[in-house]
């Protein structure tokens, strides 16, 4: 994966307002861990639908955090679960786990 | 404009938020985390422009718009791209944003809000608009979000294809997101009649007839048994 997490989407949005950036990234930090741990059971659960579900609410975080091929990479995790395919999962979960790491450097 | 945003994704709610506070026009009067809280709320206030999540639980956007007899325009935001056809279905609609949201991208919705002739009804726009053209041997299209405009006589045929539909013309085919029944409402009866579930016929293009099946340019077209005697009744024989 080559792709490493940014606040470039953020910071344009923000256009100087720190207040604003620290409003979202507060958010994302505070949503990001409990989307990632539903996601988690669902998923060991086999609950694949509801997994898409989540991975679809993720999505956006992952396209947020300047995740480009991660994003398409979402796209596809999602409607693949739709259909009981698991194969993009292990690409998927590196795409979390460098977002985890990177939030906690905020 | 007033406007409401619907999301359940607070993260969303507040990127939306931040972008109208870069547009003097937009006034955002209140966000909601799903629609439930939306409809009570317009029950009682009148807005201008929604900003609405489509992929909500238990209550997603289209079941909110279905709610509501007068929609103002509403711009969807959505993760999902699949849903752009529908959308277009639905005139109070102006706008199809894809998140993450960009302001370039923002400004150019509001733009389509601010210069779109509102219109009261949410009756599904229907991919096949007549009204009155039907009259003037006219129908028009949309393909791509283009409305084309096809000459009603020069259809050879129109065959369901799932949940779109081919209209073969003497010229060009076209495929579209509607079913044949909505398009038989459009047609003229003295001119096209369905010979097959999946088959509606312009019967002025039938070449030659022979036993289940009429040929009309290149193609063989399957008349059903019972639809038979209705299309023999309509042929002028010897």
């Amino acid at each position: 994966m080559n792709e490493t997490p940014n606040l470039i989407y953020i910071k344009e949005l923000a256009a100087g307002s720190d207040a604003f950036e620290q409003k979202i990234t507060s958010i994302v930090k505070r949503e990001f861990p409990e989307e990632q741990k539903e996601f988690l059971q669902n998923y060991e659960s086999k609950s694949y639908a509801k997994a898409a579900e989540n991975v679809h609410k993720l999505k956006h975080k992952i396209g947020m955090l300047g995740f480009e091929k991660g994003y398409q990479t979402a796209v596809d995790f999602e409607e693949g679960l739709k259909n009981n395919d698991t194969s993009l999962y292990p690409k998927f979960i590196l795409i979390l786990e460098s977002i985890e790491l990177f939030l906690k450097t905020l | 404009m007033n406007c409401i945003i619907i999301d359940d994704e607070e993260t969303a709610r507040a990127i939306i938020q931040q972008l109208c506070s870069q547009v003097d026009e937009l006034d955002v009067i209140e966000e909601f985390p799903n629609a439930i809280q939306a409809i009570k709320f317009l029950n009682k206030n009148e807005i201008d422009l929604i900003f609405l999540d489509i992929h909500m639980p238990d209550f997603t956007g289209f079941d909110f718009i279905d709610t509501l007899k007068n929609p103002p325009n509403i711009v969807l935001t959505t993760s999902d791209k699949n849903f752009a056809l529908e959308a277009f279905e639905y005139e109070c609609i102006v706008d199809y944003l894809v998140k993450p949201i960009t302001l370039p991208r923002f400004l150019k919705a509001i733009q389509k809000a601010q210069s779109s002739a509102r219109t009261i009804s949410h009756e599904p726009k229907n991919n096949l608009s007549a009204d009155t053209a039907s009259e003037k041997n006219e129908l028009y299209i949309n393909i791509d979000r283009r409305l084309i405009k096809i000459s009603i006589p020069t259809i050879n045929l129109i065959e369901a294809k799932g949940d779109y539909i081919l209209i073969k013309t003497e010229e060009q085919n076209y495929t579209v997101h509607s079913t044949l029944k909505k398009i038989e409402e459009k047609l003229p009866d003295d001119l096209f009649l369905k010979v097959h579930r999946s088959y509606v016929i312009n019967i002025k293009k039938i070449i030659d007839i022979e036993d289940n099946s009429v040929l009309i340019a290149k193609d063989v077209i399957p008349v059903s048994r019972s639809n038979r005697p209705e299309l023999m009744k309509r042929l002028n024989m010897l």
